[in-house]
Protein backbone atom coordinates (compact mmCIF):
# COMPACT_ATOMS: atom_id res chain seq x y z
CA UNK A 1 0.00 0.00 0.00
CA UNK A 2 2.70 2.48 0.94
CA UNK A 3 4.50 2.30 -2.38
CA UNK A 4 1.29 1.74 -4.27
CA UNK A 5 1.47 4.97 -6.22
CA UNK A 6 4.80 3.92 -7.72
CA UNK A 7 3.16 1.05 -9.56
CA UNK A 8 0.00 2.85 -10.61
CA UNK A 9 -0.34 4.47 -13.99
CA UNK A 10 0.01 8.23 -13.97
CA UNK A 11 -1.28 9.05 -17.41
CA UNK A 12 -2.35 12.63 -16.84
CA UNK A 13 0.76 13.67 -14.95
CA UNK A 14 3.01 11.98 -17.50
CA UNK A 15 1.33 13.68 -20.46
CA UNK A 16 1.53 16.97 -18.61
CA UNK A 17 5.26 16.57 -18.02
CA UNK A 18 5.83 15.40 -21.57
CA UNK A 19 3.76 18.36 -22.76
CA UNK A 20 6.51 20.77 -23.80
CA UNK A 21 8.47 18.08 -25.58
CA UNK A 22 5.32 16.70 -27.19
CA UNK A 23 4.32 20.15 -28.42
CA UNK A 24 7.76 20.70 -29.95
CA UNK A 25 7.71 17.20 -31.41
CA UNK A 26 4.41 17.84 -33.19
CA UNK A 27 5.22 21.40 -34.31
CA UNK A 28 8.82 20.87 -35.40
CA UNK A 29 9.02 17.19 -36.26
CA UNK A 30 5.80 15.26 -36.86
CA UNK A 31 3.84 17.88 -38.79
CA UNK A 32 6.91 18.89 -40.84
CA UNK A 33 7.68 15.24 -41.64
CA UNK A 34 4.15 14.54 -42.84
CA UNK A 35 3.72 17.79 -44.72
CA UNK A 36 7.06 17.36 -46.42
CA UNK A 37 5.85 13.95 -47.57
CA UNK A 38 2.80 15.69 -49.06
CA UNK A 39 4.87 18.51 -50.60
CA UNK A 40 7.11 15.94 -52.23
CA UNK A 41 4.16 15.04 -54.48
CA UNK A 42 3.48 18.65 -55.42
CA UNK A 43 4.91 21.49 -57.41
CA UNK A 44 5.37 24.30 -54.91
CA UNK A 45 7.30 27.58 -55.06
CA UNK A 46 5.90 29.40 -51.99
CA UNK A 47 4.18 31.98 -54.18
CA UNK A 48 1.27 29.84 -55.35
CA UNK A 49 -0.40 27.06 -53.35
CA UNK A 50 1.08 23.59 -53.86
CA UNK A 51 -0.20 21.74 -56.94
CA UNK A 52 -0.42 17.93 -56.84
CA UNK A 53 1.77 16.38 -59.54
CA UNK A 54 1.96 12.74 -58.43
CA UNK A 55 5.39 11.12 -58.41
CA UNK A 56 6.85 13.59 -60.93
CA UNK A 57 9.38 14.95 -58.43
CA UNK A 58 10.71 11.46 -57.78
CA UNK A 59 10.96 10.74 -61.50
CA UNK A 60 12.81 14.02 -61.98
CA UNK A 61 15.14 13.13 -59.13
CA UNK A 62 16.22 9.87 -60.75
CA UNK A 63 17.14 11.81 -63.89
CA UNK A 64 18.85 14.67 -62.07
CA UNK A 65 22.67 14.49 -62.35
CA UNK A 66 23.04 16.81 -59.34
CA UNK A 67 21.11 14.34 -57.18
CA UNK A 68 23.42 11.46 -58.09
CA UNK A 69 26.50 13.66 -57.79
CA UNK A 70 25.56 14.96 -54.34
CA UNK A 71 24.72 11.42 -53.25
CA UNK A 72 28.11 10.19 -54.45
CA UNK A 73 29.95 13.05 -52.73
CA UNK A 74 28.10 12.54 -49.46
CA UNK A 75 28.75 8.78 -49.47
CA UNK A 76 32.45 9.39 -50.25
CA UNK A 77 32.57 11.84 -47.38
CA UNK A 78 30.91 9.43 -44.94
CA UNK A 79 32.99 6.47 -46.13
CA UNK A 80 36.20 8.42 -45.59
CA UNK A 81 35.49 10.47 -42.50
CA UNK A 82 33.72 7.85 -40.36
CA UNK A 83 36.32 5.05 -40.45
CA UNK A 84 39.28 7.43 -40.33
CA UNK A 85 37.87 9.40 -37.44
CA UNK A 86 37.10 6.21 -35.49
CA UNK A 87 40.56 4.71 -36.09
CA UNK A 88 42.29 7.93 -35.05
CA UNK A 89 40.01 8.23 -32.01
CA UNK A 90 40.74 4.65 -30.96
CA UNK A 91 44.51 4.91 -31.43
CA UNK A 92 44.65 8.13 -29.43
CA UNK A 93 42.40 6.66 -26.73
CA UNK A 94 44.83 3.72 -26.46
CA UNK A 95 47.63 6.23 -25.97
CA UNK A 96 45.71 8.15 -23.32
CA UNK A 97 44.66 5.10 -21.35
CA UNK A 98 48.31 4.60 -20.38
CA UNK A 99 48.48 6.01 -16.83
CA UNK A 100 50.38 9.29 -16.80
CA UNK A 101 50.20 12.53 -14.89
CA UNK A 102 49.74 14.59 -18.01
CA UNK A 103 47.13 12.44 -19.79
CA UNK A 104 44.39 14.77 -18.49
CA UNK A 105 45.95 17.76 -20.23
CA UNK A 106 46.39 15.86 -23.48
CA UNK A 107 42.79 14.68 -23.33
CA UNK A 108 41.61 18.25 -22.91
CA UNK A 109 43.63 19.50 -25.88
CA UNK A 110 42.52 16.64 -28.13
CA UNK A 111 38.89 17.26 -27.24
CA UNK A 112 38.88 21.01 -27.97
CA UNK A 113 38.45 20.76 -31.78
CA UNK A 114 35.40 18.57 -31.24
CA UNK A 115 33.85 21.18 -28.96
CA UNK A 116 34.29 24.13 -31.30
CA UNK A 117 34.05 22.12 -34.52
CA UNK A 118 30.56 23.26 -35.44
CA UNK A 119 31.39 26.95 -35.26
CA UNK A 120 31.71 29.24 -38.25
CA UNK A 121 35.08 30.36 -36.85
CA UNK A 122 36.55 26.91 -37.54
CA UNK A 123 35.26 26.92 -41.11
CA UNK A 124 36.86 30.34 -41.55
CA UNK A 125 40.19 29.07 -40.22
CA UNK A 126 40.06 26.07 -42.53
CA UNK A 127 39.42 28.33 -45.49
CA UNK A 128 42.40 30.51 -44.56
CA UNK A 129 44.70 27.54 -44.10
CA UNK A 130 43.83 25.52 -47.20
CA UNK A 131 42.41 28.24 -49.46
CA UNK A 132 43.95 30.93 -51.60
CA UNK A 133 45.51 32.98 -50.13
CA UNK A 134 46.33 30.49 -47.42
CA UNK A 135 48.93 29.03 -45.13
CA UNK A 136 49.64 25.99 -47.33
CA UNK A 137 49.99 28.14 -50.47
CA UNK A 138 52.38 30.51 -48.71
CA UNK A 139 54.43 27.66 -47.33
CA UNK A 140 54.72 25.89 -50.69
CA UNK A 141 55.84 29.17 -52.22
CA UNK A 142 58.49 29.60 -49.57
CA UNK A 143 59.97 26.15 -50.12
CA UNK A 144 59.96 26.75 -53.86
CA UNK A 145 57.05 24.57 -55.08
CA UNK A 146 54.45 27.21 -55.97
CA UNK A 147 51.00 25.90 -56.88
CA UNK A 148 48.47 27.50 -59.19
CA UNK A 149 45.39 26.42 -57.29
CA UNK A 150 44.95 25.87 -53.58
CA UNK A 151 43.88 22.52 -52.16
CA UNK A 152 40.38 23.94 -51.75
CA UNK A 153 40.39 25.32 -55.27
CA UNK A 154 41.25 21.94 -56.77
CA UNK A 155 38.29 19.68 -57.41
CA UNK A 156 40.36 16.58 -56.67
CA UNK A 157 41.40 17.68 -53.20
CA UNK A 158 38.64 20.01 -51.92
CA UNK A 159 36.61 17.14 -50.47
CA UNK A 160 39.71 15.70 -48.80
CA UNK A 161 40.32 19.01 -47.02
CA UNK A 162 36.81 18.85 -45.58
CA UNK A 163 37.35 15.19 -44.64
CA UNK A 164 40.51 16.26 -42.82
CA UNK A 165 38.47 18.80 -40.88
CA UNK A 166 36.10 15.97 -39.86
CA UNK A 167 38.96 13.75 -38.70
CA UNK A 168 40.44 16.63 -36.71
CA UNK A 169 37.25 16.55 -34.63
CA UNK A 170 37.76 13.02 -33.31
CA UNK A 171 37.51 14.17 -29.68
CA UNK A 172 34.05 12.96 -28.74
CA UNK A 173 34.62 9.48 -30.21
CA UNK A 174 37.94 9.40 -28.38
CA UNK A 175 36.22 10.10 -25.05
CA UNK A 176 33.68 7.34 -25.62
CA UNK A 177 36.49 4.87 -26.44
CA UNK A 178 38.50 6.05 -23.46
CA UNK A 179 35.58 5.40 -21.09
CA UNK A 180 35.19 1.88 -22.52
CA UNK A 181 38.92 1.11 -22.37
CA UNK A 182 39.11 2.15 -18.73
CA UNK A 183 36.44 -0.38 -17.82
CA UNK A 184 38.29 -3.39 -19.17
CA UNK A 185 39.31 -5.51 -16.21
CA UNK A 186 43.06 -5.86 -15.61
CA UNK A 187 42.69 -9.58 -15.03
CA UNK A 188 42.26 -10.19 -18.78
CA UNK A 189 45.62 -8.61 -19.47
CA UNK A 190 47.33 -10.31 -16.54
CA UNK A 191 46.16 -13.67 -17.84
CA UNK A 192 47.37 -12.78 -21.34
CA UNK A 193 50.76 -11.73 -20.00
CA UNK A 194 51.15 -15.08 -18.26
CA UNK A 195 50.31 -16.80 -21.56
CA UNK A 196 53.05 -14.68 -23.16
CA UNK A 197 50.89 -12.64 -25.52
CA UNK A 198 52.63 -9.68 -27.17
CA UNK A 199 51.05 -6.19 -27.22
CA UNK A 200 49.54 -6.66 -30.69
CA UNK A 201 47.99 -9.99 -29.73
CA UNK A 202 46.64 -8.42 -26.55
CA UNK A 203 45.05 -5.65 -28.57
CA UNK A 204 43.45 -7.88 -31.21
CA UNK A 205 42.45 -10.76 -28.93
CA UNK A 206 41.33 -8.86 -25.83
CA UNK A 207 40.86 -5.11 -26.22
CA UNK A 208 39.26 -5.06 -29.64
CA UNK A 209 36.59 -7.76 -29.02
CA UNK A 210 35.66 -6.24 -25.66
CA UNK A 211 35.09 -2.78 -27.08
CA UNK A 212 33.15 -3.85 -30.19
CA UNK A 213 29.86 -2.62 -28.64
CA UNK A 214 31.49 0.81 -28.20
CA UNK A 215 32.80 0.74 -31.75
CA UNK A 216 29.31 -0.10 -32.95
CA UNK A 217 27.75 2.73 -30.92
CA UNK A 218 30.34 5.22 -32.21
CA UNK A 219 29.87 3.97 -35.75
CA UNK A 220 26.09 4.47 -35.73
CA UNK A 221 26.47 7.94 -34.21
CA UNK A 222 29.10 9.04 -36.72
CA UNK A 223 27.23 7.71 -39.74
CA UNK A 224 24.09 9.63 -38.78
CA UNK A 225 26.21 12.73 -38.14
CA UNK A 226 28.08 12.28 -41.41
CA UNK A 227 24.99 12.55 -43.58
CA UNK A 228 24.17 15.91 -42.00
CA UNK A 229 27.32 17.59 -43.34
CA UNK A 230 26.39 21.07 -44.55
CA UNK A 231 28.20 24.01 -42.91
CA UNK A 232 31.61 23.10 -44.32
CA UNK A 233 30.31 22.91 -47.86
CA UNK A 234 28.24 26.05 -47.57
CA UNK A 235 30.81 28.25 -45.81
CA UNK A 236 34.18 27.00 -47.02
CA UNK A 237 33.63 25.92 -50.61
CA UNK A 238 30.09 26.90 -51.54
CA UNK A 239 29.76 23.41 -52.99
CA UNK A 240 32.61 23.93 -55.43
CA UNK A 241 34.94 23.89 -57.15
CA UNK A 242 32.91 22.55 -60.04
CA UNK A 243 30.43 20.97 -57.58
CA UNK A 244 33.17 18.83 -56.00
CA UNK A 245 31.76 19.42 -52.50
CA UNK A 246 28.07 19.59 -53.33
CA UNK A 247 26.89 17.66 -50.29
CA UNK A 248 23.40 16.18 -50.30
CA UNK A 249 22.01 18.64 -47.76
CA UNK A 250 23.67 21.56 -49.55
CA UNK A 251 21.99 20.53 -52.79
CA UNK A 252 18.69 20.23 -50.91
CA UNK A 253 19.17 23.69 -49.41
CA UNK A 254 20.01 25.23 -52.78
CA UNK A 255 16.94 23.65 -54.39
CA UNK A 256 14.67 24.88 -51.61
CA UNK A 257 15.93 28.35 -50.80
CA UNK A 258 17.81 29.45 -53.94
CA UNK A 259 15.41 28.10 -56.55
CA UNK A 260 12.31 27.99 -54.29
CA UNK A 261 11.75 24.48 -55.57
CA UNK A 262 9.99 23.37 -52.37
CA UNK A 263 8.22 20.32 -53.80
CA UNK A 264 11.34 18.88 -55.35
CA UNK A 265 13.49 19.56 -52.29
CA UNK A 266 10.88 17.79 -50.13
CA UNK A 267 11.31 14.74 -52.35
CA UNK A 268 15.08 15.05 -51.86
CA UNK A 269 14.51 15.25 -48.09
CA UNK A 270 12.44 12.07 -48.03
CA UNK A 271 14.97 10.16 -50.09
CA UNK A 272 17.58 11.21 -47.53
CA UNK A 273 15.42 9.85 -44.70
CA UNK A 274 15.13 6.54 -46.55
CA UNK A 275 18.88 6.42 -47.25
CA UNK A 276 19.87 7.14 -43.64
CA UNK A 277 17.34 4.58 -42.42
CA UNK A 278 18.61 1.92 -44.85
CA UNK A 279 22.27 2.52 -44.03
CA UNK A 280 21.57 2.47 -40.27
CA UNK A 281 19.48 -0.68 -40.60
CA UNK A 282 22.25 -2.32 -42.63
CA UNK A 283 24.92 -1.47 -40.06
CA UNK A 284 22.55 -2.58 -37.32
CA UNK A 285 22.04 -5.96 -39.05
CA UNK A 286 25.78 -6.56 -39.36
CA UNK A 287 26.30 -6.29 -35.62
CA UNK A 288 25.53 -10.01 -35.12
CA UNK A 289 28.60 -10.74 -37.20
CA UNK A 290 31.15 -8.65 -35.33
CA UNK A 291 29.79 -7.10 -32.16
CA UNK A 292 30.55 -9.11 -29.05
CA UNK A 293 28.12 -8.72 -26.16
CA UNK A 294 29.33 -10.23 -22.90
CA UNK A 295 25.90 -11.17 -21.57
CA UNK A 296 25.04 -13.26 -24.63
CA UNK A 297 28.26 -15.27 -24.32
CA UNK A 298 27.51 -15.96 -20.67
CA UNK A 299 24.24 -17.76 -21.33
CA UNK B 1 64.65 -1.84 -16.94
CA UNK B 2 64.49 1.74 -15.66
CA UNK B 3 66.02 3.10 -18.83
CA UNK B 4 63.51 1.15 -20.91
CA UNK B 5 60.69 2.70 -18.92
CA UNK B 6 62.27 6.09 -19.51
CA UNK B 7 62.41 5.48 -23.28
CA UNK B 8 58.72 4.58 -23.27
CA UNK B 9 57.92 7.74 -21.39
CA UNK B 10 59.85 9.90 -23.81
CA UNK B 11 58.13 8.20 -26.75
CA UNK B 12 54.72 8.67 -25.14
CA UNK B 13 55.20 12.36 -24.49
CA UNK B 14 56.79 13.05 -27.88
CA UNK B 15 53.84 11.43 -29.63
CA UNK B 16 51.27 13.17 -27.43
CA UNK B 17 52.88 16.59 -27.74
CA UNK B 18 53.19 16.28 -31.53
CA UNK B 19 49.50 15.39 -31.80
CA UNK B 20 48.59 18.18 -29.40
CA UNK B 21 50.42 20.74 -31.53
CA UNK B 22 48.66 19.51 -34.67
CA UNK B 23 45.30 19.72 -32.94
CA UNK B 24 45.81 23.18 -31.58
CA UNK B 25 47.73 24.69 -34.48
CA UNK B 26 44.68 25.97 -36.45
CA UNK B 27 43.45 27.79 -33.35
CA UNK B 28 46.88 29.19 -32.54
CA UNK B 29 47.18 30.34 -36.13
CA UNK B 30 43.85 32.15 -35.87
CA UNK B 31 44.81 33.80 -32.58
CA UNK B 32 48.29 34.88 -33.65
CA UNK B 33 47.16 36.05 -37.10
CA UNK B 34 44.50 38.20 -35.45
CA UNK B 35 47.41 40.15 -33.92
CA UNK B 36 49.14 40.71 -37.27
CA UNK B 37 48.79 43.67 -39.59
CA UNK B 38 46.21 42.92 -42.26
CA UNK B 39 48.64 42.87 -45.20
CA UNK B 40 51.09 40.72 -43.30
CA UNK B 41 48.84 37.77 -42.50
CA UNK B 42 49.46 35.73 -45.63
CA UNK B 43 52.99 36.96 -46.33
CA UNK B 44 54.11 35.57 -42.97
CA UNK B 45 51.41 32.91 -42.81
CA UNK B 46 53.84 30.18 -41.82
CA UNK B 47 55.16 32.05 -38.81
CA UNK B 48 53.06 32.38 -35.71
CA UNK B 49 54.82 35.44 -34.30
CA UNK B 50 53.70 38.75 -35.85
CA UNK B 51 56.38 41.10 -37.21
CA UNK B 52 54.21 44.09 -36.47
CA UNK B 53 51.60 43.74 -33.77
CA UNK B 54 48.32 45.29 -34.85
CA UNK B 55 45.96 44.13 -32.12
CA UNK B 56 44.13 47.41 -31.67
CA UNK B 57 43.27 47.85 -35.34
CA UNK B 58 41.99 44.31 -35.94
CA UNK B 59 39.89 44.07 -32.82
CA UNK B 60 38.47 47.58 -32.90
CA UNK B 61 37.81 47.37 -36.61
CA UNK B 62 36.15 43.98 -36.29
CA UNK B 63 34.17 45.12 -33.28
CA UNK B 64 32.65 47.87 -35.45
CA UNK B 65 31.06 44.99 -37.25
CA UNK B 66 29.75 44.75 -40.76
CA UNK B 67 26.99 46.27 -42.90
CA UNK B 68 26.50 48.96 -40.27
CA UNK B 69 25.82 46.49 -37.44
CA UNK B 70 28.30 46.35 -34.57
CA UNK B 71 29.73 42.95 -33.68
CA UNK B 72 28.44 43.39 -30.12
CA UNK B 73 24.93 43.22 -31.59
CA UNK B 74 25.63 39.75 -32.99
CA UNK B 75 26.96 38.73 -29.60
CA UNK B 76 23.90 40.06 -27.79
CA UNK B 77 21.62 38.22 -30.22
CA UNK B 78 23.53 34.99 -29.70
CA UNK B 79 23.51 35.37 -25.93
CA UNK B 80 19.76 35.95 -26.01
CA UNK B 81 19.16 32.93 -28.23
CA UNK B 82 21.58 30.64 -26.40
CA UNK B 83 20.35 31.46 -22.90
CA UNK B 84 16.64 31.09 -23.64
CA UNK B 85 17.22 27.96 -25.72
CA UNK B 86 19.23 26.44 -22.91
CA UNK B 87 16.80 27.31 -20.13
CA UNK B 88 13.75 26.09 -22.03
CA UNK B 89 15.41 23.10 -23.64
CA UNK B 90 16.93 21.71 -20.47
CA UNK B 91 13.76 22.28 -18.44
CA UNK B 92 11.59 20.52 -21.04
CA UNK B 93 14.09 17.67 -21.17
CA UNK B 94 14.12 17.39 -17.37
CA UNK B 95 10.34 16.96 -17.25
CA UNK B 96 10.34 14.42 -20.07
CA UNK B 97 13.35 12.57 -18.68
CA UNK B 98 11.62 12.22 -15.31
CA UNK B 99 8.40 10.99 -16.89
CA UNK B 100 10.23 8.31 -18.89
CA UNK B 101 12.35 7.21 -15.94
CA UNK B 102 9.78 7.15 -13.15
CA UNK B 103 6.19 7.17 -14.37
CA UNK B 104 4.10 4.37 -15.78
CA UNK B 105 1.79 5.63 -18.50
CA UNK B 106 -0.04 4.50 -21.59
CA UNK B 107 2.05 4.81 -24.76
CA UNK B 108 5.34 5.38 -22.95
CA UNK B 109 7.13 3.00 -25.33
CA UNK B 110 5.75 4.73 -28.41
CA UNK B 111 6.65 8.15 -27.08
CA UNK B 112 10.14 6.98 -26.28
CA UNK B 113 10.52 5.58 -29.78
CA UNK B 114 9.51 9.02 -31.06
CA UNK B 115 12.25 10.62 -28.95
CA UNK B 116 14.79 8.26 -30.47
CA UNK B 117 13.47 8.88 -33.99
CA UNK B 118 14.21 12.59 -33.68
CA UNK B 119 17.81 11.63 -33.02
CA UNK B 120 18.10 9.52 -36.16
CA UNK B 121 16.66 11.89 -38.73
CA UNK B 122 18.82 14.69 -40.15
CA UNK B 123 17.20 17.95 -38.99
CA UNK B 124 17.58 19.51 -42.43
CA UNK B 125 14.89 17.15 -43.71
CA UNK B 126 12.18 19.15 -41.93
CA UNK B 127 13.46 22.53 -42.97
CA UNK B 128 11.01 23.30 -45.79
CA UNK B 129 7.84 22.65 -43.77
CA UNK B 130 9.38 24.33 -40.71
CA UNK B 131 10.02 27.39 -42.84
CA UNK B 132 6.40 27.37 -43.97
CA UNK B 133 5.09 26.87 -40.43
CA UNK B 134 7.26 29.71 -39.10
CA UNK B 135 6.12 31.88 -41.96
CA UNK B 136 2.45 31.27 -41.17
CA UNK B 137 3.14 32.01 -37.49
CA UNK B 138 4.83 35.29 -38.57
CA UNK B 139 8.03 34.15 -36.90
CA UNK B 140 10.36 34.54 -39.88
CA UNK B 141 13.11 37.05 -39.22
CA UNK B 142 12.06 37.08 -35.57
CA UNK B 143 14.74 36.14 -33.02
CA UNK B 144 12.27 33.64 -31.51
CA UNK B 145 12.63 31.55 -34.68
CA UNK B 146 16.21 30.76 -33.68
CA UNK B 147 15.09 29.71 -30.20
CA UNK B 148 12.06 27.60 -31.03
CA UNK B 149 13.97 24.64 -32.47
CA UNK B 150 15.77 24.19 -29.12
CA UNK B 151 13.05 25.24 -26.69
CA UNK B 152 11.19 21.96 -26.28
CA UNK B 153 14.07 19.71 -25.36
CA UNK B 154 16.33 17.36 -27.24
CA UNK B 155 16.53 13.59 -27.42
CA UNK B 156 20.12 13.56 -26.18
CA UNK B 157 19.28 15.53 -23.05
CA UNK B 158 16.13 13.52 -22.33
CA UNK B 159 18.18 10.36 -22.66
CA UNK B 160 21.00 11.62 -20.44
CA UNK B 161 18.68 12.95 -17.73
CA UNK B 162 16.61 9.77 -17.82
CA UNK B 163 19.79 7.72 -17.24
CA UNK B 164 20.58 9.81 -14.17
CA UNK B 165 17.07 9.36 -12.76
CA UNK B 166 17.37 5.59 -13.27
CA UNK B 167 20.54 5.69 -11.20
CA UNK B 168 18.70 7.04 -8.15
CA UNK B 169 17.35 4.28 -5.82
CA UNK B 170 13.56 4.04 -5.99
CA UNK B 171 13.61 4.05 -2.17
CA UNK B 172 14.12 7.80 -2.31
CA UNK B 173 10.79 8.24 -4.11
CA UNK B 174 9.12 5.93 -1.61
CA UNK B 175 10.54 7.79 1.36
CA UNK B 176 9.41 11.10 -0.07
CA UNK B 177 5.92 9.75 -0.62
CA UNK B 178 5.66 8.44 2.92
CA UNK B 179 6.58 11.95 4.05
CA UNK B 180 3.62 13.17 2.04
CA UNK B 181 5.25 14.52 -1.10
CA UNK B 182 3.33 14.29 -4.33
CA UNK B 183 5.12 13.37 -7.57
CA UNK B 184 6.06 16.94 -8.48
CA UNK B 185 7.32 17.71 -4.98
CA UNK B 186 9.36 14.50 -5.09
CA UNK B 187 10.83 15.54 -8.41
CA UNK B 188 11.76 19.10 -7.53
CA UNK B 189 12.56 18.81 -3.83
CA UNK B 190 14.03 15.34 -3.44
CA UNK B 191 15.34 14.00 -6.75
CA UNK B 192 16.53 17.19 -8.43
CA UNK B 193 19.85 17.52 -6.57
CA UNK B 194 20.76 14.02 -7.75
CA UNK B 195 20.41 14.87 -11.41
CA UNK B 196 22.21 18.23 -11.37
CA UNK B 197 25.30 16.80 -13.11
CA UNK B 198 23.08 15.76 -16.02
CA UNK B 199 21.42 19.17 -16.04
CA UNK B 200 24.78 20.95 -16.10
CA UNK B 201 26.06 18.74 -18.91
CA UNK B 202 22.87 19.30 -20.90
CA UNK B 203 23.05 23.05 -20.32
CA UNK B 204 26.61 23.26 -21.58
CA UNK B 205 25.88 21.31 -24.75
CA UNK B 206 22.67 23.21 -25.29
CA UNK B 207 24.57 26.48 -24.99
CA UNK B 208 27.19 25.26 -27.46
CA UNK B 209 24.67 24.07 -30.02
CA UNK B 210 22.56 27.19 -29.97
CA UNK B 211 25.59 29.49 -29.83
CA UNK B 212 27.20 27.80 -32.83
CA UNK B 213 23.98 27.06 -34.71
CA UNK B 214 24.31 28.22 -38.29
CA UNK B 215 21.63 26.33 -40.18
CA UNK B 216 18.47 27.57 -38.43
CA UNK B 217 19.49 31.27 -38.46
CA UNK B 218 20.53 30.93 -42.10
CA UNK B 219 17.04 29.76 -43.02
CA UNK B 220 14.94 31.92 -40.73
CA UNK B 221 16.75 35.26 -40.44
CA UNK B 222 17.05 38.13 -42.93
CA UNK B 223 17.87 41.35 -41.14
CA UNK B 224 21.56 41.82 -40.36
CA UNK B 225 20.72 43.53 -37.06
CA UNK B 226 19.10 40.31 -35.81
CA UNK B 227 21.91 37.98 -36.88
CA UNK B 228 23.65 35.75 -34.31
CA UNK B 229 27.44 35.54 -34.18
CA UNK B 230 27.54 32.60 -36.61
CA UNK B 231 25.77 34.49 -39.41
CA UNK B 232 27.57 37.74 -38.58
CA UNK B 233 30.97 36.05 -38.90
CA UNK B 234 29.96 34.49 -42.17
CA UNK B 235 29.44 38.02 -43.58
CA UNK B 236 33.17 38.65 -43.24
CA UNK B 237 33.70 36.04 -45.96
CA UNK B 238 31.59 37.95 -48.49
CA UNK B 239 33.59 39.33 -51.42
CA UNK B 240 33.07 42.98 -50.39
CA UNK B 241 34.76 42.47 -47.04
CA UNK B 242 36.98 39.52 -47.84
CA UNK B 243 40.23 41.47 -47.61
CA UNK B 244 39.66 42.35 -43.94
CA UNK B 245 41.39 39.17 -42.80
CA UNK B 246 42.65 40.69 -39.57
CA UNK B 247 39.21 41.75 -38.35
CA UNK B 248 37.69 38.48 -39.49
CA UNK B 249 40.18 36.39 -37.52
CA UNK B 250 39.92 38.72 -34.52
CA UNK B 251 36.14 38.29 -34.40
CA UNK B 252 36.46 34.54 -35.00
CA UNK B 253 38.66 34.45 -31.91
CA UNK B 254 36.09 36.44 -29.93
CA UNK B 255 33.32 34.09 -31.07
CA UNK B 256 34.92 30.99 -29.58
CA UNK B 257 36.03 32.57 -26.30
CA UNK B 258 32.71 31.83 -24.50
CA UNK B 259 32.81 28.24 -25.75
CA UNK B 260 36.39 27.70 -24.62
CA UNK B 261 35.81 29.43 -21.28
CA UNK B 262 32.87 27.17 -20.46
CA UNK B 263 34.85 24.20 -21.65
CA UNK B 264 37.73 24.95 -19.33
CA UNK B 265 35.51 25.53 -16.28
CA UNK B 266 33.14 22.63 -16.78
CA UNK B 267 35.39 20.12 -18.50
CA UNK B 268 34.52 17.33 -16.09
CA UNK B 269 30.82 17.48 -16.94
CA UNK B 270 31.49 17.48 -20.67
CA UNK B 271 33.81 14.53 -20.49
CA UNK B 272 31.36 12.47 -18.44
CA UNK B 273 28.39 13.53 -20.53
CA UNK B 274 30.05 12.52 -23.78
CA UNK B 275 31.25 9.25 -22.40
CA UNK B 276 27.76 8.37 -21.11
CA UNK B 277 25.53 9.49 -23.95
CA UNK B 278 27.71 10.04 -26.99
CA UNK B 279 26.79 13.70 -27.26
CA UNK B 280 29.04 15.50 -29.67
CA UNK B 281 30.37 18.92 -28.79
Amino acid sequence: MKSGSLHKEHNLLAYFLLGPWLFGFCLLFLIPMLSSLYFSFTSFNMLKPPRFIGAANYVRLVNDPDFWLSLKITFSYVLMVVPLRLVVALVIALLLVIPSKSSGIYRTIFYIPSVIGGSVAVSIIWKQIFGNPGVIMTWLNQIGVPMKTSLLGNENTALLVIVLMGIWQFGSSMLIFLAALKQISRTFYDAALIEGANPLQRFFKITLPIITPTIFFNLMLQIINGFKVFNEGYIITGGGPNKATLFYVLNLYNRAFRYLDMGYSSALAWILVVIVALVSAFVFKTQNKWVFYEQKEGK
Amino acid sequence: MISQKRTYQILYHTAAILIAITMIYPLLWMLMSSFKANNEIFITATSLIPKTWDIAHNYSNGWKGILGVGFWMFILNSLFVASLSTLGGVFSSLLAGYAFARLKFKGSKIFFACVMATMMIPPQVMIVPQYIIFKSLHLLDNRLAMILPWLFGSAFFIFLIMQFFRGIPIAMDEAAEIDGCNKLQTLFMVLLPNVTPALITSSIFSFYWSWQDFFNPLIFMNTTKKFPVSLGLRLFLDPESASEYGSMLAMSTISIIPVLAIFIFFQRYLVEGTAKSGIKG
